[in-house]
């Protein structure tokens, strides 16, 4: 096995990786944020009385879960235009990171709200609270703060499948890597270059995710710096 | 005037009947304490009072407010009812002050100002003045028990429900619980309180109600119930809770 590392073409592409590596972040925190807010927002479907809503809310991230980030991808960019709906890639990407984020922090914070007590919602009710009132102040934060972690690291896997879009032409970190090795042929430079970025990416995700934690949860923040 | 008007209320939970026809009348500023073995009827029944439970049969005015299935109206029969739970129910996410302003602000439109001068009125009232920003779980139980008042109290309630307040608690918080509620029945607020205090109830409350089997079975003015009950059952019953 005789093999010369050669980092060096690659430097003509640190253009290409540069603006990668932004489109990776874009997509990263349109499908986090997008996919957090949608998945709250079904997981109170989903816990709700409204039972049609509920069914709807059911199929959808049971859809999600069960198929490939990728056919998800290849069903809306491809699919679609058969029934004519045209979509440009890169909104067919961010339209699927969303759905797909959203599907899996939908279950998780479904099982946060599914251990809030009953008690509580008694509580609030008996002080006259609406149901929106009740769900935005007393059920809500304990949940999504118990439900915090899990929350983080299903967040970070999507940044991770964000790489996925390049299959479709998207020239994110994956993709500007896919031009640069074909053009190249410094293949085990390349994919080990991103990968040492997507770890480092990945390591500032979870921290910066930690961070909002600590700041929007303030129980937390007193768990962790000592009582005060 | 009457607070609390409860006419022939039943209740069941699928094939078991909780309440079979319980009649109840309270004035203003009047203390009323409902005893009785678990399984009586008396936490339900109470619980029927703010429409925590639904009723069957029968009707409910309380604080003027006809008890309504239609959500809006409900909440403003609530408004005007206060009720404290065993488990005391407090937010663990809210500091003490913040679970008593929740309702003042969300509910009544109160300012946060106002509300946190509210909040602070209610906790010195239950001598936890200065723990506004302490979180429920860094209370004792007695304590949280008396935040969950002033939760109560911060809503300025026609009447307050107490539903077993200091089962959960040991003698000593029990004790700090109930000098709470006695000086609110001092200060004419109107109660409904289900007890095993039978010594409290004796004497702080003006009248005392004896459930068994979903209907009241015996009651009267408090001295009296206590010191000559009529009924043998009421007579069995409080000879084993004094023990």
């Amino acid at each position: 096995m005789e093999y010369t590392f050669q980092f060096g073409p690659l430097l003509n592409y640190l253009q290409q990786f540069v603006s990668g590596l932004w489109l990776t972040l874009g997509l990263s925190f349109v499908g986090i944020f997008g996919g957090i807010a949608l998945g709250i927002v079904c997981a109170t479907v989903s816990t709700s009385s409204f039972v049609l809503p509920r069914l709807a809310v059911r199929i959808y991230v049971e859809t999600m879960r069960n198929t490939p980030l990728l056919v998800q991808i290849f069903v809306i960019f491809f699919g679609l235009p058969n029934i004519g709906i045209r979509l440009s890639p890169l909104t067919s990407v961010f339209i699927a990171l969303v759905l797909n984020n959203g599907g899996y922090v939908a279950e998780i914070v479904r099982g946060g709200i599914q251990a809030t007590h009953r008690s509580q919602v008694e509580a609030a009710e008996s002080l006259g609270l609406t149901y929106f009132q009740t769900l935005r102040f007393v059920i809500l934060p304990p949940a999504l703060e118990k439900v915090f972690t899990p929350v983080v690291s299903q967040c970070v896997l999507l940044m991770l499948s964000t790489s996925l879009v390049s299959a479709i032409g998207v020239e994110d970190l994956t993709g500007a890597a896919m031009i640069a090795s074909s053009e190249t042929f410094r293949t085990m430079e390349v994919y080990l270059i991103i990968a040492v970025v997507y770890v480092l990416l990945n390591f500032i995700f979870r921290a910066v995710l930690n961070m909002a934690g600590l700041m929007i949860f303030t129980r937390s923040r007193r768990r962790l710096l000592g009582r005060v | 005037m009457s607070v609390v008007v409860a006419k022939n209320i039943h209740k069941s939970f699928g094939a078991l009947q909780v309440l079979k026809g319980v009649s109840l009348t309270v004035e203003g500023g009047e203390v009323v304490a409902l005893i009785g073995r678990s399984g009586s009827g008396k936490s339900t029944f109470l619980r029927c009072l703010n429409g925590l439970e639904t009723i069957d049969a029968g009707e409910i005015e309380v604080a003027g407010h006809r008890m309504s299935s239609k959500p809006a109206e409900l909440r403003k029969l609530r408004r005007d009812v206060g009720i404290v739970f065993q488990s005391y129910n407090l937010f663990p996410h809210l500091t003490a002050g913040e679970n008593i302003m929740l309702a003042p602000v969300q509910v009544k439109g109160l300012s946060r100002k106002a509300a946190r001068d509210e909040a602070q009125r209610c906790l010195s009232l239950v001598g936890l003045g200065d723990r506004f920003d302490a979180y429920p779980d860094m209370l004792s139980g007695g304590q949280q028990q008396r935040v969950a008042i002033a939760r109560s109290l911060a809503m300025q309630p026609q009447v307050l429900l107490f539903d077993e307040v200091t089962s959960a608690l040991d003698p000593e918080l029990t004790g700090e619980v109930l000098a709470v509620i006695e000086s609110l029945a001092r200060d004419g607020m109107t109660m409904l309180l289900v007890t095993h205090e039978m010594g409290f109830a004796r004497r702080v409350a003006n009248r005392t109600i004896f459930m068994k089997d979903g209907v009241i079975h015996e009651e009267g003015p408090s001295a009296e119930f206590f010191s000559a009950p009529k009924t043998p059952e009421l007579q069995a019953f409080l000879r084993s809770e004094v023990g």
